[in-house]
């Protein structure tokens, strides 16, 4: 065999099916290899030791009960707006406009808090936030909806735009409705009567939030995979030349499904405003919508897996927060570490579903 | 002949997709100035097996020679420089370049439009070619198109050439043309694999045939010395009956009344102009044609599928009564009580949705019975058992998606799943493309069986020689037009032929 005739040193071929321990067990040294990379490029930039590092990160997420509360919170809050997309991503509807749902469900709940607080009773405010926050999250998914079926825009540009609408219509609001004058801010509403508060549950003041979160996924993975309309969603997402042949109304089920889509954005938007922070500013929703995207997608749209992801997400935030006050390391720092680790997790995807071949036998043969 | 070194020489090719062993030691040997004829069922590696010829696979194991050199493809770059090329079922040309700009696309060196077109008109006259250079190939036919391909690989110097199923598009009068250039080209030594499903072609076609069965090579013979009987056998490892059925139409009655119909597609161009017959319950309606003469079309508008811009489709019950059809989509003619099913062209784009499993793709047409919020899998689940065991679908299991099942496997859930709701009215376009015989045999046994159930069957061709031997009769279609219905028992393939080309089918039309 001559130089040019030579086998090449690797091929990549495909897998068939994978049984789930071989894919874990791929996920599950990524992670550690991302670890190891981490903590190589810890102890050349910073000369830290890397191991205090984790603990670190460890720590700011599970340090105190105070924390792991935090925690589960940012969890329930990331799952439910990853929970809300994730109907339209199984329909290959690209909603990237999360973020301005939820937002118009913030604005709508605070706006029946400020408005209606001196005419209505608290249960009757509580209910018309619930209304309207929903109503006003399905409105904000289901513009894009309705221009896609109708005349089909693209999606994901439409569903980025209305995020921006959202922003601009909060921010002019909180001028509006500011408190006290002059500060250009909401501050906290009704804070001394608490009217439009949602109750607190077993006195933990973020259980109610977990809860209803909780139930939420359960519903989501029943709707998705056992309802007549999870099944309508997943045909026309595979493909829509199908669903119409067998009678599947197309442009139906796209605004039906984000209208649930933005509805449950909305349902996101009131427990930011209604049960956590009591108050509304432009960046309430602190890119959720976005991050909700890599939430779903990592869990390949499955709701139950997108704790697991969500979780993922959260405590590598929580952790890259912890580092950078504990060591005075620049935030960036953090974003790197969650840059390594979320790029092997992506990647593992690769080996999951390719294999590579390895120049074999023929090559020791010639020695 | 078998001194001389083969051209090719495939040594103990073995081939893995993940757990599915496509080539298991597979041999193949070709010499020049010969058409092989590669033969199999479908999944029995013989596109794998070529796609290392040219280059789009790496084998796990096994040598190839060319020329008594042994030799490493590694793409399809590599293949080239060794002369191989292939000819895809699917052509891959830009359409708003000329067939010369095609030709020289991707190659290196300078640019000289008028020098490469002299030898492509060099290359066109040595082996009787009838291709403008110059023509932009969206004003091209199939088969125009099928010889830019040709071409393009002869252009490159290419010896050694692999069609993968040519005739699958072309109409009677072209596959002869191409044969006679395929047989001009082998005499001038060049060394041609063509994969087949249609029999007589290898009959009249090829030197030596050579048969894989589930991935392994099983031999190789000359052709003139077996039959088409024998070539079955041994690709199906058993002995099968080549007879297609015709049984009489009993009692038929006019069920699908279609005047007038004329289509056109979302650009404004004409698809059916005033197209008028009527099908029959009992009976099979063959519908001859070139590939995109209005078959699909006519079968979508009568689905339901396809608006259309003036004339009638007549659905008309046992008891006389009629219904109108246009401007009804399919699950208003549902609701009507008009069982009509169809298994559309593109299986996997359209009949079914590749990624779900066989049960899914059962309850496409079921799901939405009864009141519950939830679907029902258990009615699907039975079905798609019934299928697999009734059809004899090879599938790992109910759970596999139908993309990863043999193209008849996909087939045969498709038309199990269409057949199951009783039909009154059959439609199926190409029901057979890209089958091996012996899937192929199946299709048919089921369509005659619902026409024997009394089912009016309309069934879209391109293999005249089944056309003529299954449907009782048959609608010419040329360029949109009813070129004519003949009766397919005294029809003959000459006057099909000529019907699809020519309106009327006569010479001075």
């Amino acid at each position: 065999m001559n130089k040019d005739t030579r086998e090449p040193l690797f091929h990549i071929s495909k897998r068939g099916a994978v049984k789930w321990y071989v894919s874990w067990l791929i996920r599950g040294s990524a992670v550690l290899l991302a670890l190891v990379v981490c903590a190589v490029i810890t102890m050349l930039m910073t000369g830290e030791n890397p191991i205090r590092i984790y603990a670190t990160i460890i720590n700011g997420s599970f340090g105190t009960p105070r924390k792991i509360w935090v925690l589960m919170q940012n969890i329930s809050m990331l799952l439910c707006v990853s929970l809300a997309v994730t109907p339209a991503f199984r329909m290959r509807f690209w909603n990237i406009g999360g973020e301005g749902q939820a937002l118009a469900g913030c604005f709508a709940s605070a706006a029946c808090m400020i408005l209606l607080r001196d005419t209505l009773p608290h249960w009757a405010i509580i209910c018309c936030m619930v209304v309207t926050s929903i109503a006003a999250g399905a409105l904000w998914g289901a513009i894009p909806a309705i221009f896609k079926a109708r005349w089909n825009t693209n999606e994901t540009l439409f569903t980025l735009m209305m995020n921006y609408i959202a922003t601009q219509l909060v921010a002019y609001f909180c001028v509006v409705w500011e408190s006290p004058k002059g500060s250009g801010q909401i501050g906290v509403i009704n804070s001394r009567t608490e009217i439009g508060w949602l109750p607190v549950v077993g006195g933990q003041k973020y259980l109610l939030n977990i809860i209803i979160v909780a139930v939420l996924c359960v519903l989501m993975y029943i709707y998705l995979g056992y309802s007549k309309h999870g099944y309508e969603i997943a045909v026309v997402g595979e493909s829509e030349r199908t669903a119409r042949y067998v009678g599947i109304k197309v442009d139906r089920i796209i605004i039906r499904t984000m209208l649930l889509s933005g509805g449950i954005c909305g349902l996101a938007g009131l427990l930011l405003v209604g049960s956590t922070n009591h108050t509304l500013t432009t960046t309430l929703v602190g890119g959720r919508g976005f991050t909700a995207v890599m939430v779903s997608w990592l869990a390949k749209f499955n709701p139950v897996w997108m704790i697991l992801t969500s979780f993922l997400i959260v405590f590598l935030e929580r952790g890259a927060g912890e580092i950078s006050t504990n060591f005075g390391l620049n935030q960036s720092f953090a974003d790197i570490l969650t840059g390594i680790i979320l790029f092997f997790i992506i990647g593992s995807d690769f080996f999951i579903n390719y294999r590579l071949n390895f120049r074999h036998a023929a090559g020791k043969e010639l020695k | 002949m078998n001194q001389e070194v083969p051209a090719v020489r495939m040594k103990n090719i073995t081939k893995r997709f993940g757990p599915v062993l496509a080539n298991d030691r597979a041999e193949l040997t070709i010499y020049r100035g010969e058409i092989l004829a590669l033969l199999g069922e479908n999944g029995s590696g013989k596109t794998t097996l070529m796609n290392m010829l040219s280059g789009i696979y790496y084998p796990d194991e096994g040598t190839i020679e060319i020329d008594g050199r042994e030799v490493v493809i590694r793409s399809p770059k590599d293949a080239f420089a060794l002369g191989i090329g292939m000819i895809h079922q699917h052509f891959k040309l830009v359409d708003v370049l000329t067939a010369a700009e095609n030709i020289i696309l991707g190659l290196e060196g300078r640019l000289d439009l008028r020098k490469s077109t002299e030898k492509i008109r060099a290359i066109c006259d040595l082996y009787g070619f009838e291709l403008n250079p110059e023509q932009k190939i969206y004003d091209m036919s199939v088969s125009q198109k099928q010889t830019v391909e040709i071409v393009k690989v002869l252009y490159r110097g290419a010896d050694i050439l692999i069609l993968d199923e040519p005739t699958a598009v072309l109409t009677p009068q072209e596959s002869d043309r191409l044969f006679a250039v395929l047989r001009k080209m082998r005499d001038d030594g060049k060394a041609i694999i063509i994969i087949t499903h249609k029999m007589h072609e290898v009959e009249s076609l090829s030197d030596r045939v050579a048969v894989l069965r589930d991935g392994r090579y099983i031999c190789d013979l000359p052709t003139a010395s077996t039959n088409a009987q024998e070539m079955t056998d041994l690709m199906v490892g058993h002995s099968v009956t080549l007879n297609i059925d015709r049984p009489e139409p009993v009692n038929p009655r006019p069920r699908i009344e279609v005047k007038g119909l004329t289509v056109r597609n979302e650009e404004g161009i004409l698809r059916l102009e005033d197209v008028s017959f009527t099908a029959n319950s009992g009976e099979i309606l063959g519908i001859a044609g070139i590939s995109g003469s209005g078959q699909k079309e006519l079968l979508e508008a009568i689905a339901g599928l396809q608006p259309t811009e003036s004339g009638t489709i007549t659905y008309i019950e046992d008891n006389g009564e009629r219904e109108e059809l246009i401007g009804k989509d399919p699950l208003k003619i549902a609701a009507m009580g008009v069982s009509l099913s169809f298994v559309p062209e593109d299986r996997l784009g359209m009949g079914l949705v590749a990624n779900m499993d066989l049960t899914d793709n059962m309850m496409l047409r079921s799901f939405r019975s009864g009141h519950s919020l939830f679907t029902d899998r258990n009615t699907p689940r039975h079905v798609a058992e019934t299928v697999v065991s009734e059809l004899e679908v090879s599938t790992p299991g109910l759970s596999t998606p139908v993309r990863r099942l043999s193209g008849g496997n996909v087939q045969k859930v498709l038309v199990g799943r269409e057949i199951t709701s009783a039909p009154t009215v059959l439609l199926t376009a190409y029901a057979v493309r890209g089958l091996d015989i012996n899937s192929s045999y199946t299709i048919y046994d089921l369509i005659n069986r619902q026409k024997k159930d009394g089912v009016a069957v309309i069934y879209v061709g391109e293999d005249l020689d089944v056309l003529l031997e299954l449907a009782d009769r048959i609608l010419v279609l040329c360029g949109g037009r009813v070129s004519g219905i003949v009766d397919g028992k005294t029809a003959t393939k000459q006057e099909v032929g000529l019907m699809m080309t020519r309106v009327g089918g006569t010479a001075n039309e």
